[in-house]
């Protein structure tokens, strides 16, 4: 029995395992990436990036044991959090539980999105960091945030031509954000730094792409302001509206949502199951400080230290940000409009929009058509869903990864030990 | 406050299978129809269901009404679509041991002296058809038995009978059946019948049915073309279909349309929906024993279900009371959706006053009231 358990190694999982194990706890965290970092800290080529081999050295130093390239795919109860690993299961027993599961991105359906080329914005960065070549390719980048201008920055250091940045938002809201940038001087300072770098790329607010087109592959994006559009030749389109919460491990657990798919805590980052934390992008989409500000709170709460109320500052701080952001990078009621009839929504099952348009709600969508019924569970066009026709989460049950079926078999003894 | 008042010849209550049914074979007769459904079609016990059309041998009446069954859904299947999935695969019942493998003779000749095809397999043969299966001492082929999607059934034959038959659906629900159908927003709906096909909620409009709800639980798997071929169940499924001890296991597993594995089945009297981890780790043991090469592969989801069980195994088809004008259509347990076109056809028989295929008698619902007062 450990006194933490902690769900993913982004930055929320790494500053929440360093906060725990200073203090003197015993700390184990899984997370199915091969190596500690999360999204942002994503490592290419094999090599582990400095922020996480940081954290992550730090880490375990302080006594904390990693497992990676495990997935939880159970969770009875705190502490029976079941994982796979190279195939098997296995059990981890702890007294705390820290989720630290981050968020994907969402990806909203529109005619031509496909197409070979067309990409999400998270899978660009990460397909670059593999080697995906986009030297003197022609790239759009499109979608939504300020990962737009991360994924251009990082396209044209890599050699790509970004020749176009789409950010759905209008004008007005993106400069209200700029002003509350400079509120946050060190974040003004990101930001800028990240539009220099892109400086030849026309970045443009207010638009959206409506389609891709192109014969094998994609050829030109065609890009509206609501009023006119306007086509653009390209090799390589980038598109991402936002991202959201990874939370169904904490919906197993029996933690609700919130509206917006984010799991709620209090000011000591516990949720409303005792013993259960949430930290970073699964209690609510807000980058990179506040994952690190609130796995320090996590952590420090749970450990008992003296030091909590100084790390709630900083948490709260950076929540105000993330809350900024949120407004700023509101989707925008025209995009519900993007799939036409013969749009493909879900992927896995091939299930076209004017399949599902006319169902109530996701569960007779489910039934009637296969969609998200594939490999993915729905963990992409369930968002896409959400946004685009209203409907509501779908509840969590095991397993939450695709496991192989000796692991459903795996706990024979289960009933006895419960009775404990 | 003006209530609207409908007629119509029939109301079925429930838009399961069962209920999808029965609209169909009475709507074919010219009857007018309306269907009250508050969800989409096939959402309940239908949507959990393994959609197994299976002839079963336990008793003289199953046998007859699945066999009935069988003979309608064959008549039916050029009315399916290919959302309905349907399949042809046949049943391999697979025997573990020599005293098992006893019992195949006799079960063999009960089948075929009834006209249902039926083929004795030896050891090597059950090899040869499943070459995934642990080695068996032999098994009982029966190769007219099929499969479908039955969620999609119940919705394709609900809006053919809408388009052809003038069928007439509600979006609501009953709340009350009192010689007229009440709906919860105070309509009321006049009929010569109504059909009550509610499934396990059967209870709430027709209270003090012997229905309890039994739990079962299933896992389907990502693609494996050509993993199974046939629906392959245990030979002990019966014993553990009847067992009235509280909980048990048997193996038997499906290969979907897809190219998916859907494996059941568990038994548990249990009224919830929740997964049921220590039932599932033992179904999926018991799964093991027979396909060793399931252990791999990549599980996708787990769901429960909940059949509607009655103490005789038998559904209750019928009126409620001798005499009465409340036909029930419930309590079909694990066979609900091979037998709803059987009770489709008896309540379509009944309504217009014609004899049917087989003997209704042992369906009838106050057989329960008999021997209640017995
Ligand atoms: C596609 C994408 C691209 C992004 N790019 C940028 C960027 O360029 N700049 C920026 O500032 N921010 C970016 N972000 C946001 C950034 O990732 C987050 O702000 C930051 O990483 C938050 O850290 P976190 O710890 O909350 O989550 P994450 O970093 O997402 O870490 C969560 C970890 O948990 C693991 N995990 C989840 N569920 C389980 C489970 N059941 N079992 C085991 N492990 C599990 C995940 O695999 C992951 O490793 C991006 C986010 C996404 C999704
Ligand atoms: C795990 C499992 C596996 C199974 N496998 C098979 C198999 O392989 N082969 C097989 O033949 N059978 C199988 N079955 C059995 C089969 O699924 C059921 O017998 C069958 O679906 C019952 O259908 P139904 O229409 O009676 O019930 P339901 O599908 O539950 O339909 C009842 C409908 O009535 C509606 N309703 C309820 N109350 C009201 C009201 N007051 N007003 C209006 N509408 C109302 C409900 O919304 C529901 O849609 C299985 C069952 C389970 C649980």
């Amino acid at each position: 029995m450990v006194d933490a358990l902690v769900v993913g190694a982004g930055p929320g999982g790494l500053a929440a395992a360093v906060a725990l194990a200073e203090c003197g706890l015993s700390v184990v965290v899984v997370d199915e990436n091969p190596a500690p970092g999360g999204q942002i800290w994503r490592s290419s080529d094999g090599s582990v990036h400095h922020d996480a081999r940081a954290w992550s050295g730090r880490a375990r130093a302080a006594g904390v044991e990693f497992r990676q390239g495990c997935a939880v795919f159970d969770a009875p109860a705190v502490g029976d959090v079941r994982v796979v690993e190279g195939g098997s299961a296995s059990r981890v027993r702890s007294r705390n539980v820290v989720l630290a599961t981050g968020a994907r991105e969402l990806h909203l359906p529109f005619p031509g999105w496909t197409l070979p080329g067309v990409v999400g914005l998270g899978g660009l960065q990460a397909l670059t960091k593999q080697g995906f070549p986009v030297r003197d390719r022609r790239v759009i980048v499109a979608g939504t945030g300020p990962l737009l201008l991360a994924v251009a920055a990082h396209v044209s250091a890599q050699g790509g031509r970004v020749v176009g940045v789409f950010e759905q938002a209008s004008w007005h809201r993106v400069a209200s954000f700029g002003l509350a940038l400079a509120a946050c001087p060190d974040k003004a300072f990101q930001g800028s730094a990240l539009r220099l770098e892109c400086a030849d790329a026309p970045y443009r607010a207010g638009r959206w792409v409506v389609e891709a087109e192109g014969r094998e592959r994609v050829e030109r994006a065609i890009v509206t302001d609501g009023r006119r559009t306007e086509s653009f030749p390209c090799d390589v389109l980038a598109v991402g509206y936002g991202l959201v919460p990874n939370g169904e491990l904490a919906r197993l657990l029996g933690c609700g949502l919130a509206a917006d798919g984010s799991v709620p805590t209090d000011a000591r980052c516990e949720t409303v199951v005792p013993g259960v934390f949430a930290v970073g992008e699964c209690a609510g989409v807000g980058g990179v400080d506040v994952a690190l500000a609130e796995g320090t709170v996590a952590g420090l709460a749970i450990a008992g230290s003296p030091k909590l109320a100084s790390a709630q500052r900083s948490r709260r701080k950076e929540r105000g940000f993330a809350r900024r952001l949120e407004v700023a990078f509101a989707l925008r009621p025209e995009l519900k409009k993007l799939p036409e009839a013969e749009t493909i929504v879900c992927r896995c099952e091939d299930v076209r929009w004017r399949d599902l348009h006319v169902r109530s709600d996701w569960r007779e969508a489910k039934l009637a058509t296969r969609c998200g019924m594939g490999p993915c569970q729905g963990r992409v066009c369930g968002a896409a869903l959400r946004f685009l026709a209203g409907y509501g989460p779908e509840d969590a049950r095991p397993p939450l990864v695709p496991v192989p079926a000796r692991c459903l078999a795996a706990f024979d003894t289960e009933r006895a030990e419960g009775q404990e | 406050m003006v209530r609207t008042v409908r007629s119509c010849d029939v109301v079925v209550v429930g838009g399961g299978i069962v209920g999808a049914m029965v609209a169909w074979f009475a709507a074919r007769e010219g009857l007018r129809v309306v269907l009250v459904e508050p969800n989409a079609p096939g959402a309940g016990a239908t949507a959990t269901g393994m959609g197994h059309l299976v002839v079963m041998d336990d008793s003289d009446a199953q046998f007859a009404l699945t066999q009935l069954s069988l003979d309608l859904w064959s008549e039916l299947l050029p009315e399916l679509d290919a959302g309905c999935e349907w399949t042809s695969s046949g049943t391999l019942w697979v025997a573990r041991d020599d005293e098992e493998m006893g019992l195949v003779p006799a079960k063999a000749t009960f089948y075929r002296e009834r006209g249902v095809k039926a083929d004795v397999l030896s050891a090597r043969e059950v090899a040869d058809a499943e070459p995934n299966l642990a080695p068996m001492a032999g098994g009982l082929r029966v190769p007219g038995d099929r499969v479908v999607y039955p969620t999609n059934v119940a919705a394709r034959l609900i809006g053919l009978a809408q388009s052809r038959y003038g069928l007439q659906r509600l979006d609501g629900r009953v709340v009350a059946l009192d010689g007229t159908a009440t709906l919860e927003d105070g309509s009321r709906i006049e009929a010569g019948w109504i059909v009550n096909a509610a499934g396990a909620n059967a209870n709430d409009l027709s209270p003090g049915l012997p229905i309890k709800p039994r739990k079962g639980h299933l896992v389907i798997t990502d693609r494996y073309p050509e993993f199974l071929r046939h629906q392959v169940v245990e030979l002990g499924y019966l014993k553990s279909a009847h067992a009235m001890e509280q909980e048990s296991v048997a193996f038997n597993a499906q290969p979907r349309a897809t190219g998916q594995i859907l494996l059941g089945s568990s038994r548990q009297f249990a009224g919830d929906r929740a997964i049921d981890r220590a039932m599932l780790a033992r179904m999926v043991r018991r799964a093991l024993e027979y396909l060793p090469g399931f252990a791999r592969l990549s599980c996708l989801r787990t769901w429960v279900g909940l059949r509607a069980a009655t103490p005789d195994k038998l559904p209750m088809i019928g009126p409620a009371a001798p005499g009465s004008r409340v036909l029930l259509a419930t309590g079909h347990e694990g066979l609900g959706i091979t037998t709803s076109t059987a009770t489709g056809r008896l309540i379509a028989d009944l309504i217009v006053g014609r004899a049917s295929p087989i003997d209704p008698a042992p369906y009838l619902p106050h057989r329960f009231a008999e021997v209640a007062h017995g």
